[in-house]
């Protein structure tokens, strides 16, 4: 099975973000008042081969803690759906 | 004594620290990360730059370079190795030093003298300077904000292996952190460019007693 994946890669709880904190800071200053906690991070999209979803997740996550993420700043969120046939 | 220093497509400080090898007295030769064995070297370099372009992470694919399981076995076996800011981030990928360099505070890349001060001659780099003396060092980094988790902190202040800390802090580091040591003081990572600062033309030759530590480490090492 084919499997579309989704890793959203975000700073770790406690970790400075200063690249969210300026985005932050800017947006009264055009007008979008009330936003808070906003968070930088980046998205990875692939697909990937797996003989079922448990499978193929257990393999993103080792390619998450060996290589997509640093996980002493980064946490990532896996999201997969079963990609539709070619 | 020889220095071998690490060539990553994308390193760009390779030279400046051969020259500074020399300059010291060392030999030094460039040794290029495709390759597996490290050579006859008494200490390695890992010098600044952007290796494999910092994709993903700056050291992220670095660490999977073929030289790097060379490197890695070289510090268990007590040679010295340093790397030099995108060093610094290769080795702290690599897992040999703690912690991670995350984006400057201020979002801004630095490129400037920065005033180090020596906090403990128990390393491979500070061996022949002096606790307290005060460093003119360029940094020159976007990724050089050094942050790691409050038990590492703790480990690294109680066991004496935070090896440089900027007098005015210019990138957010944790306990203003220029430079650590791994366990066995034998590997130091720091953001600051000692190979800048080699001659009176560059502006400062404080970097000059760094390398002539590592030198000097590299002749004590287990060969």
């Amino acid at each position: 099975m084919r499997f579309a994946v989704l890793v959203e890669v975000s700073l770790r709880e406690g970790i400075a973000d200063p690249q969210g904190a300026t985005i932050e800071r800017a947006l009264p200053a055009l007008g979008f008042h009330g936003v808070s906690g906003v968070r930088v991070g980046k998205a990875l999209r692939f697909e990937v081969e797996g003989a079922d979803e448990a499978t193929a997740r257990a393999e993103v996550e080792e390619m998450c803690a060996r290589f997509l993420t640093n996980p002493v700043i980064e946490d990532a969120t896996i999201s997969l759906r079963e990609s539709a046939s070619v | 004594m020889t220095v071998g220093v690490v060539l990553f497509p994308g390193s760009n400080c390779e030279h400046d620290v051969v020259e500074a090898v020399r300059l010291v007295g060392g030999e030094a030769e460039i040794v290029w990360h495709g390759d597996p064995k490290l050579g006859d070297v008494d200490a390695v370099v890992i010098p600044g730059g952007f290796a494999h372009g910092d994709y993903l992470r700056p050291g992220a694919i670095a660490r999977f370079s073929p030289i790097m399981g060379a490197v890695a076995d070289f510090a268990a076996a007590g040679g010295p190795v340093v790397g030099i800011c995108n060093g610094f981030q290769v080795l702290t990928e690599a897992g040999l030093l703690p912690g991670a360099l995350q984006k400057n505070r201020g979002l801004k890349f630095l490129c400037k003298t920065a005033e180090l001060r020596v906090e403990t001659t128990n390393s491979v780099l500070t061996a022949e300077a002096s606790v307290g003396d005060v460093l003119r060092i360029p940094i020159n980094h976007f990724e050089g904000n050094y942050t790691c988790p409050p038990e590492t902190l703790a480990a690294l202040q109680s066991e004496d292996r935070i090896v440089l800390r900027y007098l005015d802090n210019p990138n957010g580091s944790v306990d203003d952190i220029a430079g650590i040591c791994n366990e066995g003081r034998n590997v130091v990572g720091l953001m600051p460019h000692p190979e800048r600062a080699t001659g009176d033309l560059l502006g400062s030759t404080d970097g000059l007693v760094l390398l002539r530590s590592v030198l000097a480490a590299a002749a004590a090492a287990p060969a």
